[in-house]
């Protein structure tokens, strides 16, 4: 059994005037350390299906069990604290807290989680030069590049030390130069950590660089590749 | 952490956030300069009242507050007065007989108030002297009595310095008595309903003419040195005088007590006003300010922000918010009022309407220390309160949908 595993998950949005059913039943298991790409067309399920693994949204039906906990039956309170403790999220437009540094911006998470000050600034400082990015330590989102932002939201997922980081399309909005540089990143941070990175993506520059491609067509699993690195 | 991101939060959008701030500030200046110069008139009402008026402290014969006649005095005052000078505190004392009278003069007439006094010990209870606009205050020797006037009556009885007034009063026994008297001084006080009935004869010529025990009187009046010492005061006469009415200032014109209440709960009233504008001005600007942040206000919720703390962080902007223009608005007025304060303001072109209200035209603006602490409670609580509809907006968005909200 992987770290995280769902089992049946069905999406219905009723919202709408007519309702919407963006999961059809999807089970799925991912173990630790993957590299893995969620691809598919718009609207066929993938930022769905990550928002139930990353405990944002409640399936209609189904389960989502990471680390031997069914998050689907947890109540809104632990969830909060359970995302906080167990997942790292690296979001398309980098959500970076405009009015704090880059090393703020990370060490907020651990704050969050109760670090102590002298221990969340040394880990901040370590993941932002891990990341490349040492000498902007003390700027502020606005004085950053989108690459570089999106830099210091990888730091900020890793600062809680997740087991698993959701990435839903973090490269959407960077150039091929920054992109690859992100990748080779995400890339080291997922061989020293172990940590599981888990994207939901169009972009082709991921999907060659990533070790597993699971396709969604219409709510479903279509497609399930993995690669020998 | 979350202290720095709100403070920081409110410097996102500047020229918003100074909007609101202005406001806030223009609205506490326009509204504690205007409490202030409220609170300076009642404080120099009472303050007048009590110095050119009434004094702290009267003591009269019980049955004198019921019939103002001649034959309820107190006797042997003089040694109360004696008595009484040693006691702490104590500014001055004067004995008094006081009387209705009708002043004619040969024009016309009307009824007043002769207040019998022995100018030296008055002079340590009241201000009169200081407010003369024309003669003197007993100082020169007459062959006839002297009397002093208002401005205001003499102007009504047509009457001037050197002219001639008969008093006509009661004597000890009932009977009408008249005595002549000329103007010697002209006096013009702050309040006019005042000026109008009181004038000032010599105790001893009053006496004289009323039959009255010259070591008697109607009316004992002590000044103290401070206001606060008046209750002290009173059980201390009250052991030297037993028998007597010794009632204080603010027993003696509740007006005054009750003016001064009123004015603090209509500051409190005004500033309730101000503050609940202060409130829509700040949910508005909050609510956009939320507005504006849903995707990063999804994004903390994501990461595993609670709701609590969102709350927190939300509520603190708004104080501050509330805050950073309160503190500009007091810095602002406490400033103007310290600075009109020390010299007044005049509102000489209204003088008249002031005075014939018993106000003095010159204003000194003033303001208790404590009403700045009473104004910030009232502000942290206004900016609690503002703060409980945009945190709600905040608290009830959805992180899945929020983190992909286009700005």
């Amino acid at each position: 059994m992987g770290i995280i595993w769902t089992k049946d998950l069905h999406k219905v949005y009723t919202e709408t005037k007519v309702p919407v059913n963006a999961l059809n039943g999807i089970s799925i298991t991912f173990d630790e350390a993957e590299f893995t790409a969620i691809v598919g067309p718009s609207g066929s399920g993938k930022t769905t299906l990550l928002n139930m693994i990353g405990g944002l949204d409640k399936p209609t039906e189904g389960e989502v069990h990471i680390n031997g906990t069914n998050i689907t039956t947890l109540p809104s309170r632990s969830l909060i604290d359970f995302r906080l403790h167990h997942i790292g999220f690296v979001f398309q437009s980098y959500n970076l807290i405009p009015v704090l540094t880059a090393r703020e911006n990370v060490e907020f998470i651990m704050q969050l989680q109760g670090v102590p000050k002298a221990e969340r600034k040394a880990r901040a400082i370590e993941l932002l030069e891990a990341v490349g990015l040492t000498d902007k330590i003390d700027n502020r989102p606005g004085d950053m590049s989108g690459g570089q932002q999106q830099r210091v939201s990888v730091a900020r997922a890793l600062a809680s030390k997740p087991r698993f980081i959701l990435a839903d399309e973090p490269t959407a909005n960077l150039d091929s130069k920054s992109t690859a540089e992100l990748l080779d990143i995400m890339l080291k941070m997922n061989e020293q950590y172990k940590t599981t990175f888990i994207f939901s993506t169009h972009d082709q520059r991921v999907m060659e660089r990533a070790r597993r491609i699971v396709t969604i067509e219409d709510g479903l699993v279509a497609n399930d590749l993995r690669f020998k690195v | 952490m979350l202290i720095a991101i709100a403070w920081r939060n409110i410097w996102r959008n500047k020229l918003r956030s100074l909007v609101v701030i202005l406001a806030v500030m223009l609205g506490l200046f326009g509204t504690l300069f205007m409490i202030a110069l409220s609170y300076g008139m009642v404080e120099q009402k009472i303050a007048d009242s009590v110095n050119n008026e009434i004094s702290h402290i009267q003591l009269h014969n019980p049955d004198f507050l019921q019939d103002n006649s001649l034959r309820y005095s107190i006797r042997n005052a003089d040694s109360i007065l004696t008595t009484a000078s040693g006691i702490s505190g104590v500014k001055g004392i004067s004995s008094r007989i006081k009387t209705a009278a009708m002043a004619s003069t040969a024009n016309t007439g009307t009824g007043v108030i002769v207040n019998g006094i022995e100018p030296s010990l008055e002079m340590q209870v009241t201000n009169i002297h200081r407010f003369l606009v024309d003669g003197n205050y007993f100082e020169k020797e007459s062959r006839t009595p002297q009397i002093l006037i208002s401005f205001k009556l003499a102007t009504k009885l047509k009457a001037k310095l050197g002219s001639r007034i008969v008093l006509t009063v009661q004597n000890t026994d009932g009977e009408l008595v008249y005595g002549l008297f000329r103007v010697t001084g002209i006096y013009k006080t702050t309040n006019a309903m005042f000026d109008e009935p009181n004038v000032f004869v010599i105790k001893q010529d009053l006496a004289e003419l009323t039959g009255f025990g010259l070591k008697d009187a109607t009316e004992i009046a002590v000044l103290m040195d401070k206001t606060e010492e008046t209750d002290r005061a009173v059980m201390e006469l009250g052991k030297i005088a037993p028998g007597l009415s010794i009632l204080p200032w603010n027993i003696l014109e509740p007006t005054l007590k009750m003016m001064a209440s009123m004015m603090d709960q209509f500051s409190y009233f005004l500033l309730g006003i101000i503050l609940a504008a202060m409130a829509f001005g700040i949910v508005n600007t909050m609510l956009m300010s939320i507005l504006e942040r849903t995707r990063e206000l999804g994004m903390l919720m994501s990461v595993g922000m609670n709701k609590k703390k969102i709350f927190y962080m939300i509520m603190l902007e708004t104080i501050f918010l509330a805050l950073v223009g309160t503190a500009a608005g007091v810095a602002i007025s406490a400033v103007t009022i310290s600075a009109t304060s020390r010299h007044g303001i005049n509102f000489a072109k209204w003088a008249e309407g002031f005075e014939s209200l018993g106000y003095s035209s010159l204003v000194y603006p003033t303001i208790y220390q404590s009403f700045y602490v009473g104004l910030a409670i009232m502000v942290i609580i206004t900016a609690i309160l503002a703060s409980l509809y945009p945190a709600r907006k905040a608290l009830r968005l959805n992180p899945a949908e929020a983190v992909r909200h286009e700005a």
